[in-house]
């Protein structure tokens, strides 16, 4: 057990000196974001007054949504440094050892986790000076940060998978427009039950973008609501596990090549 | 003479590539379907604010706008063309074989047009297949894609202008953010008279937003700020004009 911990904390560490050695890969997941969020706060205000809208900020509705992108980006970032070790060899390299498959993929999705708090923290702290008011309270900030810790390992995990399975950087950078097609065709940018286009709100309520975006607004605006904690949290869950599952695998495969 | 053959050579391969390559082809011709879904469906309730009043529905509001980010980003995208072809060696060659240089600068311009007059037909279609109201005649509507085909211009100049400066693929994010900014701090999602804060401000200086709240007018029939917008238009491709000529001039400095 203590070998294990060792072989993840010397990957994990190498993946989070890695990501901080890239000033790409630190600043695109933090400014992005922010700048979306300050284009559709402003351009999207007049949307609070339609009836039944959830609250009066757009900054407090929107807030969810670069957590959602910065996890997006979390994705792309696994996926390419995996797909660059695949390239250069490092990972052929990690076969000759003793190194434990599920090591290697819990060391490379440190940088990712690490990467995903930091995110977190600063949209979060962005928000609040803002003057949105997060209705869970501090606690509630907490189960906040935890979640988005969650949301970038599961889609850290996806990005692990598909540098995987492809080996490919420029395969696993192909993937970000289907994921943001994920996002876009989602409640971000209103409330699911203020759709009026009915294919779109289907689409939108199969989309499990939407209750991952839910459950982060539920904490901004309404306080605790257990449905949309345990929807999103449990969606979260089922990608980490499926995810994983299916990178372990295909990291035996690869290693066995 | 010299100058046409030139520009006529660099638009033939600059298509070429385009149009045999699924992907570049797929995703200039798929991402303004895209937003025109994203924003056209799951935002057509915001036709409902107070003081909306857009006559054609909010299909027709965001058609004008995602008509005018393809022309800029079709620009944008040729541009990465260029950059691509100083990576590769391939531009170097051309500005050795080329007499008349300026004819380099006039064919991707001409191939960014054509490109994107595949990507609006489709759009177009699409926007006409989901029952987009129309208000405007056809004079007006020639109006909307004169807009567009200025714009695309423009964009594609900036882009040129950019490519020719740093000669790699880096660059991109410096072709792309600034216009992507200038396109969202205009009124994307409701008319100028409905934002508020601080982008009301920005939106208000924004040259592009003349161009969108005119392109609208055209679509709903009742032409407003044309002169402004046109200008507004025409003032970036003179601008742009320059920055590419003197990119163009640097590229041959640098050999």
């Amino acid at each position: 057990m203590h070998a294990f911990a060792d072989q993840v904390y010397l990957l994990a560490r190498r993946s989070v000196v890695r990501t901080a050695r890239q000033p790409a890969n630190v600043i695109s997941p933090l400014l992005f974001p922010m700048l979306l969020l300050a284009v559709n706060a402003g351009g999207l205000k007049a949307e609070t007054r339609l009836p039944g809208f959830p609250t009066t900020s757009f900054v407090a509705f929107a807030l969810a949504v670069p957590f959602i992108q910065g996890a997006l980006f979390a994705t792309m970032n696994a996926g390419t440094d995996l797909a660059r070790d695949i390239q250069t060899g490092f990972l052929n390299r990690l076969t000759l050892t003793p190194m434990r498959r599920l090591a290697v993929l819990g060391g490379q999705l440190g940088g990712v986790v690490t990467m995903g708090l930091v995110q977190a923290v600063v949209y979060l702290s962005v928000g609040l000076a803002v003057g949105v008011h997060v209705k869970a309270g501090p606690l509630g900030i907490l189960v906040l940060l935890v979640f988005a810790v969650f949301v970038a390992l599961g889609f850290g995990a996806v990005g692990a998978l598909a540098a995987l399975r492809t080996g490919s950087g420029e395969a696993v950078q192909g993937l970000f427009p289907v994921f943001f097609v994920f996002l876009f065709i989602s409640s971000m940018n209103i409330p699911r039950n203020l759709m009026e286009i009915t294919w779109f709100r289907d689409v939108a309520t199969a989309n499990p973008v939407s209750y991952l975006l839910e459950c982060v607004r539920s904490l901004v605006i309404t306080g605790w609501d257990g449905e949309a904690l345990a929807l999103g949290f449990g969606i979260t869950a089922a990608i980490t596990v499926i995810s994983l599952a299916f990178a372990s695998w295909a990291l035996k495969v690869r290693m066995a090549r | 003479m010299k100058t046409l053959a030139v520009a006529q050579g660099v638009a033939w391969r600059t298509l070429h590539n385009v149009f045999t390559n699924p992907s570049l082809l797929i995703p200039s011709i798929v991402f303004p379907l895209f937003f025109f879904t994203a924003f056209a469906g799951g935002l057509s309730r915001v036709q409902n604010v107070p003081g909306f009043g857009f006559p054609d529905g909010y299909t027709a509001f965001q058609f004008v706008f995602v008509l005018l980010q393809s022309a800029a980003f079709g620009g944008v995208f040729t541009g990465f063309g260029i950059a691509r072809d100083f990576e590769s060696g391939f531009a170097r060659r051309l500005l050795l074989a080329a007499p008349h240089r300026s004819g380099i600068v006039l064919g991707y311009g001409v191939a960014a047009l054509a490109r994107w007059a595949v990507t609006v037909s489709v759009l177009t279609a699409v926007a006409f297949a989901v029952g987009m109201h129309v208000g405007g005649s056809g004079v007006d509507l020639f109006g909307l894609y004169a807009l567009g085909l200025i714009l695309n211009v423009a964009a594609l100049l900036w882009a040129c202008g950019v490519a020719m400066r740093f000669r790699t693929m880096q660059a991109g994010p410096v072709m792309q953010m600034p216009v992507f900014l200038v396109l969202f701090f205009a009124p994307v999602y409701v008319p100028l008279s409905l934002l508020q804060g601080w982008i009301h401000g920005v939106a208000v200086v924004n040259p592009l937003t003349r161009v969108i709240e005119a392109g609208r007018g055209f679509l709903a029939g009742s032409p407003t700020e044309v002169g402004a917008a046109f200008g507004a238009a025409v003032a970036l491709v003179l601008g742009f004009s320059l920055w590419a000529l003197r990119g163009l001039r640097k590229a041959e400095a640098a050999g």
